[in-house]
């Protein structure tokens, strides 16, 4: 059984704070590291967790990223090794999304991917490279398993386009802070604020009440705080990578590293 | 150039070949699709502005050396027991049929109001291009470049950095052409208010496909004119190198409605296709997609592009255009894989015997048409001879062992 993202949201908003969403690889460090570093991070306060499917080819991606993504690959992942990611961290009971490419979910079948997300417990599909327009077998199989899809709007969306997305999307709608590609950023983002206020109203229009979750370029509390301020979900990646590239063998170093990040972060979305 | 003359071979709005869903479209971060969308505005206007089609054929023809002249290749018939004519894009300014492509893309650029192109390059061609198209026209220019492909087409890295470019070597991935055109689309995310993708082949995501050839297409089509002055007819057969396609493309445009002319298409066959080590991505891969459209690919059984081979870096790519994926499930072309042993004897014996020596990538086109003659004995087969071997001439010398005076190959 699937739980979707909206659960995660509505616990969120309830309390009257922004949701805090953690991105790691399935596979990195390994395949079990992975699910180790992951539990600590559902456990440290993440709401919601996206696990990234490694891609030979990640043109999103920043070096932090594609490093980790790459070091998975070497090991060997599998397709179905990031479905067994999933499952154990699905069973923690918070929402857990994979963030793919479009070529591995094509190549493993489309439907039979979505129906092993399923039976996974996980919640949808984040599809960085698949906007709404090219996606129509993806949303038939989302929809006949009421998954989750989350498709991106940037800040060179034009408004019809912004429309075309949110009306698409299921769970939330992932708003790219930057224009650029993965990774952590100093100073925080200008282009963000204006985005989310066109996407709010995009939405008030074709698909209340779905969330907007903000993401590349944070790295901390403080910066997640700002984000908290306009946007109704705080997405983490490239630092919570970063923490683990940093502790290279050293798993208690590492998740001593991955904690402390996250219990920063869930300030910052609460303050 | 000519509107496209059958609507059969054309892409749909959304960029499909072939029928909606089959091949091209558009799998590209939406990050880039306002860029995308603009620029196939500004093409689609461009290519109906008389003053805009004026200003790019003045440009081919005085600056370019365009058209390149369809050779007679007497000698080399004699050898191969057909009539073999040589589409000489070799003669080009710098050195191969990229120069068509990238000047029609820079003076898009201009006329949009950017002053930043980037270019992704395998051998060297395109970002050499690129790098002359952006000095003659006062552009901006960086390419990104595998770290493999800098060591085997060092030459060429010096030409592009003497034109002015900015030459970044891409250490990510297998470091050759497929991580480099990543590195360009990562470039151009943050880039895309002031900077233009000149994308170097007829491949990636709608509309490049289709721009890409709209301004390589006159290849087929003085090839096609000049072999009616010239023997009186169309060639039985037509045979072109495939890497990403764009000069293959370009010449099978102009005998697409010739259903009487054949055409082939010769992808790298590397070390050979049974040993896996190659480049032949139509006759040996599958279909995925890869740089923002569905088409033929190599990749492993989850989806992960798997490392091509061929001694020639322009051809040593994945994926290849959609538009080449459609014309060979429809049946209208046949691609087939040439190893680098034949084709590393094609760029010797043409040497030989009509004193032209070609790129290594051109040579797969010469090595394949020698099969094709065996099949079709007195045929006329137009080959085209898309680049010169100057830039080859390292790998030449290790290969053949050449360099030291008093021997020969």
């Amino acid at each position: 059984m699937s739980t979707t993202v909206g659960v995660a949201y509505d616990k969120a908003r309830a309390e009257g704070r922004a949701a805090l969403v953690g991105y790691l690889p399935a596979g990195f460090p390994s395949v079990d590291g992975s699910i180790a570093a992951l539990h600590a991070m559902v456990d440290a306060g993440c709401d919601i967790i996206e696990i990234g499917l490694p891609y030979s080819d990640p043109v999103m991606d920043g070096p932090t990223i594609q490093a980790a993504a790459q070091q998975a690959l070497d090991a060997g992942i599998r397709t179905t090794d990031v479905l067994r990611v999933v499952e154990a961290v699905a069973s923690t009971g918070v929402p857990t999304l994979v963030m793919t490419y479009w070529n591995p979910i094509e190549r493993f079948g489309v439907d039979r991917f979505a129906q092993g997300l399923y039976d996974a417990g996980g919640a949808g599909l984040i599809t960085p490279d698949l906007t709404p327009d090219f996606a129509p077998e993806w949303i038939a199989a989302a929809d006949a398993r009421d998954l989750d899809k989350v498709f991106l709007v940037a800040p060179s969306s034009t408004d019809e386009r912004i429309a075309l997305t949110t009306a698409a999307c299921r769970g939330f709608v992932y708003a790219t802070a930057v224009m650029g590609v993965t990774g952590a950023r100093e100073t925080s983002s200008d282009l963000a604020g204006p985005l989310v206020a066109r996407t709010r109203s995009a939405i008030e229009a074709s698909a209340p009440g779905l969330p907007i979750g903000v993401g590349l370029g944070v790295s901390n509390g403080a910066q997640a705080a700002e984000v908290a301020s306009y946007a109704d979900g705080v997405i983490v990646g490239s630092a919570f990578v970063r923490a683990l590239l940093d502790h290279p063998g050293d798993l208690d170093g590492a998740r001593k590293a991955l904690v402390a990040l996250t219990e920063d972060l869930a300030r910052g979305v609460r303050s | 150039m000519n509107a496209p003359q059958d609507a059969q071979y054309d892409a749909d709005l959304h960029g499909w070949y072939g029928g909606a869903g089959s091949f091209g479209g558009r799998f590209m971060p939406e990050a880039l699709i306002a860029a995308l969308d603009e620029l196939e505005v500004a093409w689609q206007k461009a290519m109906v502005d008389p003053s805009f089609l004026q200003e790019f054929e003045g440009l081919l023809q005085n600056y370019a050396g365009v058209p390149s002249m369809l050779y007679e290749a007497h000698r080399l018939s004699e050898h191969a027991g057909a009539r073999i004519l040589l589409k000489r894009e070799d003669l080009n300014h710098t050195g191969a049929h990229k120069i068509r492509n990238v000047l029609g893309q820079a003076l898009l650029t201009k006329r949009m109001g950017k002053t930043r192109v980037i270019a992704e390059t395998g051998a060297g061609q395109h970002g050499v291009a690129s790098a002359t198209a952006a000095a003659y026209l006062g552009l901006d220019c960086t390419v990104y470049m595998g770290e493999v492909d800098t060591e085997r087409q060092a030459l060429n890295v010096a030409r592009m950095q003497l034109l002015g470019a900015e030459v970044v070597p891409v250490t990510s991935g297998s470091r050759t052409l497929k991580d480099a055109i990543n590195e360009a689309l990562r470039d151009w995310v943050a880039s895309v208010d002031h900077t233009a993708y000149l994308f170097g082949t007829a491949a990636g995501p709608h509309p490049f496909p289709s721009l890409v050839l709209s301004f390589v297409r006159s290849i087929g089509d003085e090839a096609r004119r000049q072999c009616l002055d010239l023997t009186g007819r169309l060639p039985d057969a037509i045979a072109a190198c495939v890497g990403g396609g764009s000069n293959a493309i370009g010449l099978f445009a102009g005998f697409l409605d010739d259903p009487e002319v054949a055409i082939y298409g010769f992808e790298a066959g590397g070390d050979g296709v049974d040993t896996g080590r190659h480049a032949a991505t139509i006759f040996a891969g599958s279909i995925g997609v890869l740089h923002g459209a569905r088409t033929f690919v190599l990749q492993d059984e989850d989806g992960q592009t798997v490392e091509s081979h061929s001694i020639s870096a322009g051809l040593d790519y994945p994926g290849v255009g959609p538009q080449h994926a459609a014309l060979s499930a429809s049946g209208r072309a046949s691609y087939l894989p040439v190893t680098d042993a034949a084709a590393m004897d094609a760029m010797a014996l043409l040497a030989r015997t009509e004193g032209i020596i070609p790129a290594i990538e051109s040579a797969h086109a010469i090595a394949g048409a020698l099969e094709v003659a065996k099949e079709r004995p007195g045929e006329t087969i137009l080959v085209n001879l898309s680049g010169r071997g100057d830039k080859d001439m390292g790998t030449a010398l290790e290969y053949f062992g050449l360099g030291t005076a008093g021997e020969r190959a």
